[in-house]
């Protein structure tokens, strides 16, 4: 069999099909409507996306902070400690009774 | 007075989504035509009309007027179409067992002489379908704009994205596919 003429005239057959130009009734109302339910639904998705922002920016502003809090709160626990080994490595031999005077 | 093209697109970009209905209503039936080539059963050519006026909407933003509307749709039908014949390769590996009667039939009459069977017979229309429905989404898309819509290469190089150069072999690859199906076809009737 000539394969070549086989296609040839298969081809030739798909050109004599006109594709149906048919659109189903009222289907241009049905993509209006459509796009204005999606437009419903993006005003949700435009608020929860919104939301799902804030949170996030929210959480880490908190993170933020709380780090920030718990190293001044650590340094400044520090220079107390510091200040107060000092002080009473200082006045150490003052504290101290004197027993030396006791009878 | 009836607006213009151009007036109904600025329309919907503003906002006003029912100006878009008009121009659903003038193209969808050249939307619905190109649809039928790629894809046989009703619901899935609504499937992709619907689709295409919805990446309509949402891409008109990306319209240039300097080209015509109807040319851009066209553009975006196709790639659509081309989508939807990746989605669906299932039944490509199928055999042809199943070929009806007539479609032998129209098969026996091409053997016997060629000029006898008949182009507008619709066992050849169910044959032709079939075996289109065998090609990969490229080489079909391929045949169908290159030898059955009768595009240029350059045509559909703009249509596809693809390049000129690359159309060329896709089409070299395509009817060698076609070939190869037709073989396939004959020798599990014939042999």
């Amino acid at each position: 069999m000539n394969l070549a003429e086989l296609h040839n005239k298969l081809i030739a057959v798909a050109r004599l099909q006109k594709p149906d130009e048919r659109v189903p009734y009222a289907f241009e109302k049905r993509i209006t409507a459509l796009i204005a339910a999606r437009a419903v639904v993006d005003r949700w998705a435009i608020w929860s996306s919104g939301l799902w922002r804030a949170a996030v920016s929210c959480t880490a502003l908190t993170m933020v902070l709380g780090g920030a809090l718990v190293y001044l709160t650590a340094t400044a626990n520090n220079g107390k400690d510091l200040s107060q080994d000092f002080e009473n490595t200082l006045l150490a031999s003052a504290d101290q009774p004197d027993n030396s005077s006791m009878p | 007075m009836e607006r213009t093209e151009a007036e109904l697109i600025a329309a919907v970009l503003k906002g006003d989504n029912a100006s878009f209905e008009p121009l659903v209503q003038k193209y969808s039936p050249r939307v619905f035509a190109t649809a039928r080539r790629y894809a046989r059963r009703d619901s899935e050519v609504e499937d992709i009309a619907q689709e295409v006026w919805l990446k309509a909407f949402d891409k008109l933003k990306s319209f240039r007027s300097e080209a015509p509307f109807e040319h851009w749709l066209m553009r975006m039908t196709v790639r659509v179409c081309y989508d939807f014949l990746r989605g669906h390769q299932r039944n490509r590996e199928a055999s042809f067992s199943e070929i009806s009667e007539p479609e032998e039939d129209w098969l026996d009459r091409f053997v016997a002489d060629s000029s006898s069977a008949a182009e507008d017979a619709d066992a050849a229309k169910l044959l032709i379908g079939r075996v289109l429905d065998k090609l990969s989404p490229q080489a079909r898309l391929v045949i169908t704009m290159l030898e059955i819509e009768d595009r240029s290469v350059k045509e559909i190089a703009k249509i596809t994205g693809w390049s000129v150069a690359l159309v060329k072999v896709r089409a070299f690859r395509a009817r060698g596919e076609m070939r190869k199906i037709l073989a396939r076809m004959t020798q599990e009737k014939y042999l």
